[in-house]
């Protein structure tokens, strides 16, 4: 019961706050994704003319039937790309999710390379020889310990 | 090895920092941020950035370089703006009264729906021609501050005048506008 729980509490936390697939689109997760073209920022912080009348015709298209998708390419077709929140998964635009993955990967790659490096560097040393004092003395210690 | 590294490293942030002072030498150099209406600030005399666009008043598309010969208010507006409202029957009256002497009121709608557009056109009988600039790519190069702004192109293709940012009509604007009509038509020499 416990696991069952625990794994359910897992799956919320990674959808976070995605809405469960099959539920319906609201307004607001629409006007979340989509950008006001003359403030630039998403619908849901705008209160410009045009934003409040972008935010009207979601309702209306969502009211008469139409999926998520179809809104957003009928606004992309009436301002272009610019009113998506997060860019195209395609053409140049695909070079905004691409670049970053990227870098991360050749930056991963990087700090996986120089520690290579070191640790072999460091294993190819040869130990410091101990002075004859301290080494007597280390002796002397593990003697009375052992004894 | 970790030397090769360090200088593989090293030459990568190079690259990246040259990278980095190019974009800057570029943007400084060439970037054409603000359009025209930001080197008709500079008083530089600039011609008309030419544009295709789909037409609102009727099917097709109208280029800009189509009126070549003629005199040209272009003047950028959008259907929710409440100064556009107020200059448009002014601009339908320019149209009317130097129409016969060669010039065009060139309406560019931006940031709006196209029904939208096409409904304020019948509202308010406008006869003039109206394109359809949704994406904004014309207005940025254009320098667009907002709307409703108007230019004035000369018989030429140069831009002419003050840019009137604001409604053509408002006390503020109106010798600017008549100015910019004139000049446009060269009526002044």
């Amino acid at each position: 019961m416990t696991a069952r729980l625990a794994a359910l509490v897992a799956t919320a936390f990674v959808l976070g706050g995605a809405p469960p697939s099959g539920a319906a689109t609201t307004p607001s997760d629409l006007e979340a994704e989509l950008v006001c073209p003359t403030c630039e920022t998403t619908l849901d912080q705008s209160d410009a003319p045009v934003a409040r009348r972008m935010k009207q015709i979601i309702r209306e298209r969502l009211a008469a039937g139409a999926t998520e998708a179809e809104i957003k390419a009928e606004l992309v077709d009436q301002f272009g790309d610019r009113v998506l929140a997060e860019p195209p998964k395609s053409g140049f635009d695909l070079l905004a999710w691409v670049v970053p993955l990227g870098l991360a990967g050749a930056g991963a790659i990087g700090v996986a390379a120089l520690a290579w490096s070191w640790r072999r560097q460091r294993s190819a040393e040869p130990p410091l020889p101990l002075d004859s004092v301290v080494e007597r003395r280390i002796d002397a210690e593990l003697d009375r310990f052992d004894g | 090895m970790t030397g090769s590294v360090q200088r593989v490293g090293q030459a990568i942030a190079l690259a990246g920092v040259a990278a980095l002072l190019g974009l800057l030498v570029w943007k400084v150099a060439f970037d054409r941020e603000g359009g025209v209406a930001a080197d008709l600030g500079r008083g530089k005399l600039v011609n008309a950035p030419a544009f295709t666009l789909d037409r609102l008043d009727r099917e097709g598309r109208l280029s800009l370089a189509d009126l070549r010969g003629k005199a040209v208010v272009v003047n950028f507006w959008a259907s929710w703006c409440i100064p556009c409202r107020d200059e448009a029957p002014v601009l339908q009256q320019t149209y009317e009264r130097y129409r016969d002497q060669g010039l065009v009121v060139l309406g560019v709608d931006f940031n709006d729906f196209r029904q939208d557009a096409r409904r304020f056109i019948d509202r308010f009988d406008l006869t003039y021609p109206v394109v359809f600039d949704g994406k904004g790519s014309t207005a940025g190069r254009w320098g667009l501050r907002g709307v409703p702004e108007t230019f004035f192109v000369d018989r030429s293709g140069a831009i002419v005048g003050e840019p009137i940012y604001g409604p053509v009509d408002s006390t503020r604007n109106r010798v600017a506008y008549e100015r910019g009509i004139a000049l446009a038509l060269g009526a002044v020499p």
